[in-house]
């Protein structure tokens, strides 16, 4: 049964269609990669996916319920938790507490029982699945270093921490490969593999041809707002439209 | 010493030291000592406020909505400060509540002047509609309690009363800020886009700190008026706005102490210049425009800027942007 249904989703910016008339479908537990050259559209259908942009036209279907229009607190809250392109995080904060915000939805609590410590059990439980987290990245080390002080490599793996501690059922990762080196980005391949053998689903979006081709069950390719192909990463690497694409994007 | 006993030794110091504060002043000074403790909370609940980074205009006129409902109560239903005081916060809150749905459309600067408008929109309706609330002569003769032999309306007592309430509200203020949810609003104030990624309704959070810091300078403002006696639309205005916002910036914002820092040093200050009338606005701008300057975070900063200097170990607060 596919988790995610995406309906002829277009989206425009002013004259530009960022996206148009996008369908494919994503099954529970894969990992997909969303490829293509750059301004194809790979962010814009994260953002839309995760409702931080409305969608123009069409529908986006999680779990059978179309949540096209929700904010993107709600969606978060029905299990699909994105990444950011950009290096996001709460920079004045620590490590700990930058992935203990990520448990948000298993440990808000109200006004009555913060002011009376009612809602101790739940944070020392979100605090123990902050260390699981930690210690799961390679972050444990670091947890009462400040965000903004950690190398690149670490502030991705951070990035990355604060959506697994949402615990999430869907996660769109854009780009989390982008400034880890090589060692780095191997390590992050395999833990990304043992999440989605917890039984997750991936979407990922990388321009690092040989993670995407490495992790990836199935590939969908965007070029210019449109779909090019789709197919398995052997089927897609002869594919002769999205070589076309990839050179000439480049001119 | 453990920074546990630290604690309780230098708190019950301070503890005891304000209590016996207003017996070593005189008859103006111990006026003087009750309005810095109730701007006190003033300025402690408008930094409950900043806390997810929205800066309103509002919290004067908010404290107003606090004096006039104390004020009202007092005078049509003939209830005394300890039920008046409750409904003063709770009735401000539940303004701010409302004005949550058109105010918290807007962020930042947008956010700014809605509050402003807002704020005024109150007042206009206190000078309009002389029936109930007076009209630019505002209401008088509201009473403190009498409880037995002691008399409110006497400074010392009522000071002692002031005093009880402030520091319990600043209790709660600061479990408030210490918890999950003070967590969670610094979340919203640093990044709220990632916040929302992982599920936070931003725009729940800042409206709950804007109630949480109503709620308080609703309190603030029956405190005020009970001992003043009157209120009026003009003491909720513009300028004392200004001077929340001064002795917030003057105090520093990043720590729960800043703002009362920054009241309390600067109402000291504009005492020990009385004698200069004429001249008081431009030293008081100019003050401003040195620590803006000099102290962009505030005088909070002052013993982590001297640790850092004399190379003593480095304390950091980790919500804090001072060490960074
Ligand atoms: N908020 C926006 N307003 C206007 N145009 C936008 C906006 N966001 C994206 N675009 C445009 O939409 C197109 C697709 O952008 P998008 O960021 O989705 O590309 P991408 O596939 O993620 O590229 P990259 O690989 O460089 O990240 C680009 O032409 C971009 O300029
Ligand atoms: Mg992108």
């Amino acid at each position: 049964m596919p988790v995610l249904e995406i309906k002829n989703v277009s989206k425009q910016f002013g004259g530009l269609m960022a996206l148009n008339n996008i369908s494919f479908q994503v099954e529970t537990g894969e990992i997909r990669g969303l490829i293509g050259p750059n301004g194809a559209g790979k962010s814009t259908m994260f953002k839309n996916i995760a409702g931080f942009y409305a969608t123009t036209k069409g529908e986006i279907v999680y779990q059978g319920q179309n949540i096209s229009g929700h904010k993107p607190h709600a969606i978060a809250e029905m299990g699909i938790v994105r990444t950011f392109q950009e290096t996001t995080l709460f920079q004045e904060l620590t490590v700990f507490e930058n992935v203990l915000v990520g448990c948000h939805i298993q440990a808000r609590s109200n006004l009555f029982s913060a002011i009376f410590k009612l809602d101790k059990p739940r944070q020392n439980i979100a605090r123990d699945q902050v260390l699981e987290v930690l210690e799961f990245m390679g972050l444990s080390e670091r947890q009462e270093q400040l965000a903004s002080e950690l190398p690149l490599g670490s502030q991705r793996a951070l990035a990355m921490s604060i959506a697994l501690a949402s615990k999430p059922k869907l996660m769109l990762m854009d780009e989390p490969f982008a400034g880890m080196n090589p060692e780095e980005t191997l390590h992050m391949m395999e833990l990304t593999r043992k999440v989605q053998e917890s039984g997750m689903t991936i979407i990922l979006v990388e321009h690092d041809m040989k993670a995407v081709m490495g992790l990836c069950d199935y590939l969908t390719v965007l070029n210019f707002g449109q779909l090019l192909a789709e197919g398995t990463p052997a089927e897609i690497r002869n594919n002769d439209k999205v070589i076309e694409a990839y050179l000439g994007g480049s001119k | 010493m453990n920074s546990n006993t630290q604690k309780i030794v230098g708190g019950s110091l301070l503890l005891a030291a304000l209590i016996a504060l207003p017996h070593f002043l005189k008859f103006h000074h111990q006026d003087l000592l009750i309005f810095l403790t109730i701007n006190v909370l003033a300025v402690s609940s408008y930094r409950i406020v900043t806390l997810t980074g929205e800066w309103s205009l509002i919290h004067a006129v908010m404290m107003g909505v606090g004096g006039y409902t104390a004020a009202l109560l007092f005078k049509y239903y003939e209830v005394g400060m300890w039920v008046t005081l409750p409904m003063a916060g709770i009735l401000t809150a539940a303004v701010a509540a409302l004005l949550c749905f058109p105010l918290f459309r807007t962020t930042q600067f947008y956010f700014l002047i809605g509050s402003f408008a807002a704020g005024e929109a109150i007042r206009l309706i206190w000078i309009q509609f002389v029936f109930p609330f007076g009209g630019t002569g505002g209401l008088s003769g509201v009473e403190p309690p009498m409880v037995g032999e002691i008399d409110f309306m006497e400074s010392i007592p009522y000071y002692y009363l002031a005093l009880s309430v402030v520091l319990l509200c600043l209790f709660i203020l600061y479990l408030i800020e210490n918890s999950r949810i003070g967590l969670t609003l610094h979340a919203v104030h640093w990044k709220a886009a990632l916040a929302e990624s992982v599920g936070v309704d931003t725009w729940r959070y800042r409206s709950l700190a804007f109630v949480i810091g109503s709620f308080f300078v609703g309190i603030a403002g029956a405190l005020k008026v009970h001992y003043l006696g009157t209120i009026t639309p003009n003491q909720f205005g513009v300028g004392f706005m200004v001077f929340i916002l001064i002795w917030v910036i003057v105090g520093g914002y990043n720590k729960f102490y800043g703002p009362i820092l920054g009241a309390v040093v600067l109402t000291l200050f504009d005492e020990s210049i009385r004698g200069f009338a004429e001249v008081r606005p431009a030293i008081y701008g100019a003050v401003l425009i040195l620590s803006i300057l000099f102290l962009p975070l505030g005088l909070e900063s002052i013993p982590s800027k001297f640790k850092a200097w004399s190379g003593i170990g480095k304390e950091r607060d980790p919500l804090s942007l001072t060490d960074k």
